[in-house]
């Protein structure tokens, strides 16, 4: 218990306040207070009102199969920064329900569904309750250890068939229908009528009926994509309309779903990293550093001086080629058809030279290693990025500023539309450019430092209208910002080795937990890994930021006019590999 | 607020300058006297003004070294023109694999039937790999390496595209060109190793 206050004071408040309903997770490596189901929401009153912790960074699970348990799992901070609050509650796995806590943190709702959907906990009062990832007719809850893929070779990888005796063979010649799907005993594709999509049209129908104004007009129900440019992937709006006007939306998802969670805990620790760069493909270098900052963390270990500055400049150039690359999305979803698109597309390309040069490839990166980073970056692409740094990217930006932040379109497309205030973007559990175009000064790089962040100069910059023109320019500040860092990073990049111990391929992770975040260009991008000693991880759960950012969409959305909602997704910047994962 | 129209008159404004840079930076490398291929590499460099994009496949840009396609087997040809494959047969390159597309056969003494540091067969699910380069990474023999063909698209699925060890071999000339600075480096530390420290 000491341990537990030393790292947080808070806890001891709450040990105080809840004597005889919270007791300290005492197992070892293992942090948090593990609250009793009837006490939940009156705790967490007690955090949100009493103790100022307004914003819930993550809820996920952990099955403890062959224990008859699961563990819900919340991670809550203050938006003003500081150590975090971690709560745990101990569910039975047969029937596991718990009360739902969107009351208190309206940001809990995607999370939640993800949870009833991959661990089959329901949420009692949660006001839609449907799957999120998965399709309708789903059998099953992917996440339990005891489901298994139709594919399902072992329980962890490297599988026995592939050496000494491996015979090269087509894995989807196992499965009958020659692939790794499944479907529930006696289904009929031909009768199968979705009962989800009914539900969710009947839930719409609620909401316009309790929006209704005085007038009588006609109601219409439209779907954005799956398949639509403006939705930046695959990914489905459903928007109830008043004649142009949103009165209503569900963002609905799944669609690139291929359980990143599941396929990392059959994996090693060290093979997950490769599958890190395919969530925000957009930016690889931030996902591989939250994975890796985790890790190490567990394991005690710190990467080299050296390491730590190509790390953080990788990932400030990233940095600068997602926020140019979504500023040039913006102005193609304002109807500016790829010509700025392309324009910003020229600087990614620079940037992703280097990448390519020193990583091997353009996106799928896989650069960081526990303890460093894979190869150095030799001295004519240091070059090469100071080239760059100094002289085209500054340039290049204020190109940007100049011919697009004064132009009439953008203004009078882009000003007042999407407001999301500070109080709302903090309770919808929103990151990144998002929460601090609202006002909210919250950056990781500086609530909570990794890396050597603390030893840079640089500003958390905000604005404070919380529309889509202000998360316009508050990109164009961070990518200044982050040339600054990248400037300071440069010039005292230290000579020395690239790793701190050699770099093996099978590391073992002492038992325990570890909740390990980076400040990724979409926002708060968390990792949590839950080791019992194995070579693969027994839980690993990854926080991701535009998954999350969704759930402030329909209130940004309601009010405003369809062309709008194009805007305003654009603003929020998505990335479906992340929000599907 | 009113609408004149300068937003869209200097938008328009930056199309027209690439326009013409495009025709300047021509001038400019034609002064500079570059080779075919230095033009094209100078074409989407930090240095282009104008047009940035080269003509895919007329034009090719050289990858980096670093660059990994998917993973090939380096051989020698011995005296007799035979394949001799550095590959072993430990079997790390199948264990480290993210996606477990790599599958190997260990070769058996015929009449022991004990193990021979050679593989029997070697094949990999090129659709399944993704080029995460571990293979080359952990492999302490230098015998598997990540090519820079990316030009690798055919009309065909399914077991052709399982590589077996004949169609993933290349010699070690080809990845002396490839990689020539990795390819110096362990050179010699093969020599250093090769060499007795204490005689």
């Amino acid at each position: 218990m000491a341990d537990l206050v030393s790292k947080n004071p808070i806890y001891k408040t709450i040990l105080d306040q809840y004597k005889d309903v919270v007791q300290v997770d005492e197992r070892a490596n293992f942090f948090g207070i593990v609250v009793g189901r009837e006490n939940l929401l009156s705790v967490l009153a007690f955090a949100h009102k009493n103790l100022q912790f307004d914003y819930l960074s993550s809820i996920t699970a952990v099955d403890d199969f062959p224990e008859d348990r699961i563990e819900i799992i919340y991670h809550l901070f203050k938006s003003v920064g500081g150590p975090e609050l971690e709560l745990k509650v101990f569910v039975d796995r047969q029937q596991p329900t718990i009360s739902s806590c969107v009351s208190l943190y309206p940001g809990a709702e995607f999370q939640e569904r993800e949870v009833f959907d991959l661990f089959g906990v329901k949420f009692e009062n949660h006001p839609d309750l449907r799957r999120i990832l998965m399709w309708e007719g789903f059998e099953g809850h992917p996440l339990r250890k005891d489901w298994k893929e139709p594919q399902y070779e072992e329980e962890i990888k490297p599988y026995k068939s592939r050496w000494p005796e491996g015979k090269g063979i087509l894995t989807e010649s196992r499965t009958p229908y020659n692939d790794n799907v499944q479907y529930p005993y006696q289904f009929d594709p031909k009768s199968y009528d979705p009962q989800t999509d009914k539900e969710l049209y009947e839930n719409l129908q609620r909401e316009i009926t309790h929006n209704k104004n005085k007038l009588n007009t006609d109601q219409l129900i439209v779907n954005f994509g799956p398949q639509h440019p403006s939705t930046h992937g695959v990914f489905r709006m459903v928007a109830a309309l008043d004649g142009e006007t949103i009165t209503a939306v569900k963002p609905v998802m799944g669609y690139l779903h291929r359980n990143h969670e599941k396929i990392g805990e059959r994996n090693t620790y060290l093979q997950i990293m490769p599958y890190t760069d395919r969530l925000d493909y957009l930016s690889p270098m931030n996902n591989n550093f939250g994975y890796a900052i985790t890790i190490e963390k567990m394991m005690g270990i710190t990467p080299t001086p050296r390491a730590e500055h190509i790390r953080v400049m990788m990932a400030e150039l990233t940095r600068v080629a997602s926020h140019i690359w979504s500023i040039g999305f913006l102005l193609n979803d304002l109807g500016a058809y790829f010509t700025p698109a392309l324009y910003a597309m020229e600087e990614r390309e620079l940037i992703l030279d280097i990448f390519e040069a020193v990583a091997g490839s353009r996106m799928m990166v896989n650069y960081f290693r526990f303890g460093g980073v894979v190869r150095d970056v030799p001295e004519p692409i240091l070059k090469k990025a100071r080239d760059l740094v100094y002289n085209r990217l500054e340039k290049k930006i204020d190109e940007m500023d100049r011919y697009l932040t004064e132009n009439e379109i953008v203004r009078s497309r882009c000003e007042g539309i999407g407001v999301l205030t500070a109080e709302q973007a903090i309770s919808f559990s929103v990151t990144g450019p998002l929460l601090r175009s609202s006002g909210v000064p919250y950056d990781i790089r500086r609530a909570d430092p990794y890396g050597i962040y603390d030893q840079l100069e640089f500003d958390v910059c905000t604005r404070t209208h919380g529309d889509v023109y202000d998360r316009y320019l508050i990109r164009l500040d961070e990518m200044r910002q982050s040339l600054r860092i990248l400037k300071q990073v440069l010039s005292q990049i230290p000579e020395g080795p690239i790793m701190s111990g050699k770099n093996q391929y099978t590391i073992r992770v002492p038992a325990g937990e570890m909740y390990g975040r980076v400040e990724g260009p979409r926002g708060e991008l968390g990792y949590y890994v839950v080791s019992d000693g194995k070579t693969n991880p027994k839980r690993y759960h990854v926080r991701a930021p535009s998954f999350i950012n969704l759930t402030g969409l329909e209130t940004m959305c309601i009010g405003s006019k369809v062309a709008d909602a194009v805007t305003i997704l654009g603003s929020v910047d998505i990335v479906l590999g992340e929000v599907d994962r | 607020m009113n609408f004149i129209g300068k937003g869209i008159l200097k938008g328009l404004g930056v199309t027209l300058k690439h326009f013409f840079m495009t025709y300047v930076d021509e001038i400019r490398n034609k002064v500079k006297g570059l080779s075919k291929e230095e033009l094209t590499s100078e074409k989407s460099s930090a240095e282009a003004t104008g047009i940035f994009t080269i003509q895919y496949p007329e034009q090719q840009l050289l990858p980096p070294e670093e660059y990994r396609s998917i993973p090939f087997l380096v051989y020698d040809l011995d005296e007799n023109d035979q394949r001799k494959y550095r590959c072993t047969a430990c079997g790390i390159c199948s264990k480290v694999c993210p996606t477990q597309c790599i599958w190997i056969t260990r070769k058996k003494d015929e009449a022991t039937g004990k193990p021979v540091p050679q593989s029997e067969a070697f094949s990999i699910d090129i659709d399944k790999c993704m080029n995460c380069g571990f293979c080359a990474e952990f492999c302490p023999f230098d015998a598997i390496k990540m090519d820079h063909d990316f030009e690798i698209s055919t009309y065909a699925r399914g077991e052709s595209r399982i590589f077996n060890k004949e169609r993933l071999g290349k010699p070690l000339d080809y990845y002396a060109k490839i990689r020539p600075v990795n390819f110096q480096l362990e050179e010699e530390e093969r020599k250093q190793k090769a060499t007795p420290v204490n005689p």
